[in-house]
């Protein structure tokens, strides 16, 4: 098991945003976690990514439990995220907010180019527009460079936060493309989404969160069929 | 008010407005740097540039220089000058470092208000200039003319003199050092990604504190190196030496756009200028109103300073 997660609680202050969840993702898998606005799911990914500190509960990545490792650490443990907003650095151009991707490394320069060579031939897009500030990229460009950047660190599992958020439709359909492509190179995938169409049908098996508590899990497809889902997040009802 | 005499020095007054521009260049970046991570003015800044002046000045004791009246050879002047101002850089480096573990650091961790940090800073520089009251006697301590300020050549009125060329290439070197530190080291790119971005920048694998420190480093490196440069130029100092020096440096950060570089740069080297042309023109007492009068007018008017919103964005 790459990541195993349970009975993990999360609060703010006296609210509980997460009500003990238990999940898992096996080497090689995408997960999925869909669920809607307040659901729990950015707070989820952060907790993981050690930016919230949980209530209760475990978390082991490949068998280790991660909770004392400091968050700027765990991207050496071969974790890393593509934030939420996409967090890129506005004042950096495009190839330096992909070197930040290794930052994690004391060695960061070494196959530094082969590295960014790699996310070229994934991102040809980012390739023309290496010396152009992040900040000035558009909403996709911007994901791209996110998800590039994250996969600089050469992540086991890369955490992507609605990376389809605010993308054209033509944007989605390569964002998902990509994201498959990601996991044939052999990287797990946990995404969460509210375009749950698309991410249900790229996904080896999902979890359905709400209010904080997961309610469902199973095959992605399976879930795809599912008469709740459908209309509850589908808005194709049966 | 005299403006013919603007006209006749217009040269001596604008090189002594960019010697004066690049000290302040130095000592501002670090009010910018830290700004940039922090989103804090870190008032003791200028205690740290009073720290590196004492820590000349007391070499300067050691070396056995009080009082000496011939000036030194030039192969022998720049070797001391180099100790000094290498002195007075680790000493401000280290005093800023430990400035931010003592005052910034346990508020921080608490999640404490940006207005206790505040606090906590001024109240390290009140410790830090009377702590220095004290022991230097409150009195005014003049530094040994160790090079001579004949002029080398001159270009109308202005006189270059080596300590000014000196002062010159000197903080040109730093701040092209800067440069290369921000933009090319590791280190320097998490400066970079903390000022836009902390949380992804944590994200990343950026050790915040280890960051902050560093940032500390740099600045009060800066401010070291910038103390020498002031007592070769002004060759005097005092404990509170630092005010009147930290508020034009601050005013240079402020007018250029604070958390921004090379707005530092710009606003120093213009603050500098600004207050050459003015003291002749209304007299030498009202350099330090006219310093105040600009700040308070971008504070009012353009608090985003002259680079304004597009590179205050893009920071750092």
């Amino acid at each position: 098991m790459l990541l195993e997660i349970n009975d993990l609680k999360v609060s703010y202050g006296k609210i509980q945003a997460i009500k003990g969840i238990s999940l898992n993702i096996k080497a090689g898998e995408i997960v999925t976690l869909v669920g809607a606005n307040g659901a729990g799911k950015t707070t989820l990914l952060k907790t993981i990514s050690g930016i919230l500190k949980p209530a209760a509960g475990v978390i082991k990545f490949d068998g280790k439990d991660i909770q004392g490792i400091a968050p700027h650490n765990r991207v050496l443990e071969g974790l890393c995220q593509a934030p939420e907003g996409r967090g890129i650095f506005p004042g950096m151009t495009v190839l330096e907010n992909l070197e930040m991707g290794k930052y994690a490394r004391k060695d960061w320069k070494s196959e530094l180019s082969e590295d960014i060579e790699r996310i070229y031939t994934l991102f040809p897009r980012l390739k023309e527009r290496q010396s152009q500030a992040g900040g000035t990229l558009s909403g996709g460009e911007q994901q791209m460079l996110s998800i590039g950047r994250a996969l600089m660190s050469r992540p086991r599992l890369l955490l992507l936060d609605e990376p389809s958020m605010g993308l054209a439709p033509m944007f989605i359909q390569q964002i998902f493309k990509i994201i498959r492509e990601i996991q044939s190179q052999g990287v797990s995938i946990l995404l969460v989404e509210q375009n749950a169409a698309q991410a249900l049908s790229c996904a080896n098996r999902a979890y359905i969160l709400e209010t904080g508590n997961i309610v469902k899990e199973g095959a992605g497809k399976d879930l795809l069929n599912d008469d709740a889902i459908k209309k509850a997040y589908l808005g194709t009802g049966a | 008010m005299d403006f013919s005499i603007l006209w006749t020095e217009f040269f001596g007054l604008t090189l002594d407005g960019i010697v004066v521009g690049a000290i302040y260049a130095l000592v501002s970046l670090g009010y910018t740097l830290v700004y940039g991570v922090l989103r804090l003015i870190n008032f003791a800044h200028s205690e740290i540039f009073m720290i590196g002046t004492f820590t000349s000045l007391g070499l300067s004791i050691v070396f056995g220089f009080t009082g000496l009246e011939e000036p030194l050879g030039i192969v022998l002047f720049l070797l001391v000058f180099l100790v000094m101002a290498l002195a007075s850089g680790i000493v401000s480096g280290m005093s800023a470092v430990l400035l931010e573990f003592v005052a910034y650091r346990r508020l921080r961790r608490r999640g404490a208000s940006r207005l206790s940090s505040l606090i906590s800073a001024i109240g390290a520089s009140f410790f830090l200039v009377e702590f220095y009251r004290l022991t230097t006697e409150s009195k005014d301590w003049d530094f040994p003319r160790m090079l001579s300020k004949d002029p080398i050549f001159s270009i109308s009125s202005a006189y270059f003199t080596l300590d000014k060329i000196i002062i010159l290439l000197g903080a040109f070197g730093l701040m092209f050092g800067l440069d290369r530190i921000i933009n090319k080291t590791r280190l320097g790119r998490g400066i970079r990604a903390v000022s836009q971005d902390e949380k992804t920048a944590i994200l990343m694998g950026v050790n915040v504190d280890r960051v902050i420190s560093f940032t500390f480093l740099v600045g009060g490196v800066l401010a070291g190196f910038a103390s020498t440069f002031y007592m070769l130029f002004y060759e005097s100092t005092k404990f509170n030496v630092g005010f009147l020096l930290g508020i034009s440096a601050f005013t240079a950060a402020v007018l250029g756009g604070i958390g921004n570089i090379r707005g530092a740069l710009v606003g120093s080297f213009v603050l500098g200028l600004i207050q050459q042309y003015s003291s002749v023109v209304l007299g030498y007492n009202w350099r330090d109103v006219v310093t105040f009068v600009i700040l308070v007018f971008v504070l009012l008017f353009k608090p985003t300073g002259l680079f304004g919103e597009a590179l205050q964005r893009a920071r750092v």
